[in-house]
């Protein structure tokens, strides 16, 4: 058997949300956190390419489109607010940033 | 052929994927996810997506890639050392994520997946199919996406701002 069953896309990409869940857990640094969150959406973006291939429907594939659009402007908007961020504290380190919690 | 190809291309971007969370300067975690960009890539070549391939290389390898690049270097981080969580923390991070992995994979093992058509024979993901349905069923998020952009464009010039 030669092709590629779509099981083992829903695992690959499992696989690598979890590790940018688990990245998003882990690091203190801003920016990693911000890269574990690029992870999971691409990994989700993988998902919703090959389910629109595999049911034959290019709606899918327009989302993954639209998913890159919002996530361009996304990260354009959150790299300015880190280097603000780093202008008023000197750190990406987000323990600095707990007055933001209340 | 193609099965190999699918195997090299996911255990180069969970490798690199790991590599991100794990390696400590950030320079080298931006160039891990750039070669996990680039898997992702090969899989939409796999998947007979080239749009989505042209695509994603393009914004994400190139534009967005870059874009921490530089912060990265602009911000001067890779002298600063490696600030960590707390021992504890970390365990109970990795041991969360463990059991969501757990969670998902016992979940979509239930799934019935029908599938309707040979996927190597897919038309869908050609530049000239994508760009019919786009432009005939979705015109106005299109367009939209456009104003969002300039909006985006707009408030990052403003936050980036020296006051």
């Amino acid at each position: 058997m030669d092709s590629i069953n779509i099981n083992d896309y829903l695992l690959f990409c499992t696989l690598m949300f979890v590790i940018g869940v688990v990245g998003v857990l882990v690091k203190r640094n801003a920016l990693a956190i911000f890269m574990s969150i690029e992870l999971m959406l691409n990994s989700i973006n993988l998902l919703l390419a090959a389910f629109s291939v595999y049911m034959n429907d290019p709606a899918g594939q327009i989302f993954v489109f639209f998913i890159m659009v919002v996530a361009a402007a996304e990260v354009a908007i959150g790299l300015a607010i880190l280097v603000m961020v780093y202008r008023y504290t000197h750190s990406v380190d987000i323990h600095l940033l707990n007055r933001l919690k209340w | 052929m193609k099965i190999y190809l699918f195997y090299f291309l996911s255990i180069l971007a969970i490798y690199s994927a790991l590599m991100v969370v794990i390696s400590k300067k950030p320079v080298h975690t931006v160039l891990y996810l750039t070669l996990t960009m680039f898997c992702i890539a090969g899989h939409y070549v796999l998947l007979n997506a080239q749009f989505l391939a042209v695509v994603h290389v393009i914004v994400y390898a190139g534009a967005i890639m870059v874009l921490f690049l530089f912060t990265v270097m602009l911000l001067n981080l890779n002298n600063e050392g490696e600030f960590r969580k707390s021992a504890l923390v970390r365990i109970a991070a990795v041991v969360a994520g463990g059991l969501l992995m757990i969670t998902l994979v016992a979940a979509l093992k239930q799934t019935d997946i029908l599938q309707t058509t040979d996927p190597t024979l897919t038309q869908i993901g050609l530049v000239k199919n994508l760009g019919k349905v786009l432009y005939r069923d979705y015109l106005l998020p299109f367009e939209a996406s456009s104003i969002l952009f300039l909006s985006a464009m707009v408030g990052a010039v403003l936050l980036g701002k020296k006051d």
